[in-house]
């Protein structure tokens, strides 16, 4: 596939998003310096890949559901074949702002830092999440202040910037599903710099979020294991 | 130990393997897979003949009842069998996502060329 202009790459996984997706990837092209876009259409069965393709973005279709992280990770897979040395993440649902990706951007560009995360908490944006939602999130800030000695506010966001050398490693270890607090920790563990800035995000427009009420609990289970097992692996 | 248990061990132990060499000639299953299943029949057919050393470690491990060793034995069988299927299915499961996204990304590949040629997409429809 011909690469786009630019040198930074939009990443934006979507799993049936149509109501969402196109006005994504608009606001997106409408940025400037100019961001490519490619949407990862993670087996959608809906219109998600025409809505996506005619709203301007290159769209890799996946055969079925790989579920988020399989998806990302072939964003990060397109974006080292066609030599990108910027990656930006954005949620298709809706919930990431692309007005916020330059601050994104402008943090990637210091001296020394190779990933940049957005974060909801450092700000003042009034985002509201529920009780069992905000434990989790204290329970992983208190995990990777641990493992990492240093203090990530927003685990769970996948608004995110790549440098080059970041986008070559998870293009091999990016995490298969609830990949966002494990990424942290593999990255920071594996010599990565990481910056987080605040950003705003939007409540979700559509459809609920992937992990419900009764998921949480599993959520924060298997994640807590994936991240236990994080100490003992190699990454090569 | 009753010699009607001893008959009947050996005997699910001889269908077993008469079931898993059907299954490898038919190449329903593959030699790499059935390995564990013929151990697993091998050692009940082994511990209903020769009864008295397996009565002897129940009571070395301290089980009072022999019979019971021979289930014990069964399940770790049963148990170590499934914790294989779980290793090959973790593998499968990786191999399964690398393919999905190499398609994915080939095929992103070959629409665009196909759209820089100038070549009609064939449509299914």
């Amino acid at each position: 596939m011909g690469r786009g202009m630019s040198d930074i790459l939009a990443i934006i996984p979507a799993f049936n998003e149509e109501g969402a997706v196109g006005k994504v990837v608009e606001e997106i092209r409408r940025l400037r310096p100019a961001v490519d876009v490619v949407v990862i259409d993670d087996g959608s069965t809906d219109e998600t890949a025409d809505v996506a393709r005619k709203a301007g973005a290159r769209v890799i279709s996946l055969p079925f559901n790989l579920g988020i992280g399989g998806a990302v990770q072939t964003g990060f897979k397109y974006a080292t074949e066609k030599g990108y040395d910027v990656a930006v993440q954005v949620d298709g649902d809706g919930q990431h702002r692309p007005d916020q990706i330059p601050i994104l951007l402008d943090a990637l560009r210091q001296e020394g830092i190779d990933v940049v995360i957005g974060s909801r908490f450092l700000s003042s944006g009034g985002y509201t999440t529920s009780l069992v939602r905000r434990i989790g999130v204290h329970v992983f800030v208190l995990v990777n202040s641990i493992l990492l000695k240093r203090r990530i506010t927003d685990n769970t966001s996948g608004f995110r910037a790549y440098n080059r050398k970041a986008i070559e490693f998870l293009a091999e270890h990016y995490p298969y599903d609830y990949p966002e607090p494990e990424s942290v920790i593999i990255l920071g563990r594996n010599g990565f710099r990481l910056a987080e800035v605040p950003v705003l995000m939007r409540e979700r427009e559509h459809g609920r979020s992937s992990i419900s009420a009764f998921w949480s609990m599993y959520y924060m289970i298997k994640v807590l294991l994936a991240i236990f097992m994080t100490l003992f692996k190699k990454y090569r | 130990m009753e010699f009607r248990l001893q008959l009947f061990s050996i005997l699910v132990g001889v269908v077993l393997l008469g079931i898993i060499f059907q299954l490898m000639r038919k190449n329903r299953l593959l030699e790499q897979y059935s390995l564990l299943w013929i151990a697993s029949a091998v050692i009940l057919i082994v511990m209903a003949v020769w009864q008295d050393v397996w009565v002897k470690i129940s009571s070395m491990i301290g089980i009072l009842y022999p019979p019971s060793t021979l289930f014990l034995v069964a399940i770790i069988c049963g148990m170590v069998i499934a914790l294989h299927f779980s290793v090959v299915i973790s593998g499968l499961k990786r191999q399964n996502n690398k393919l999905a996204q190499e398609m994915g990304l080939l095929r992103g590949e070959m629409e665009s060329l196909k759209r820089e040629k100038g070549i009609e997409q064939e449509s299914a429809e």
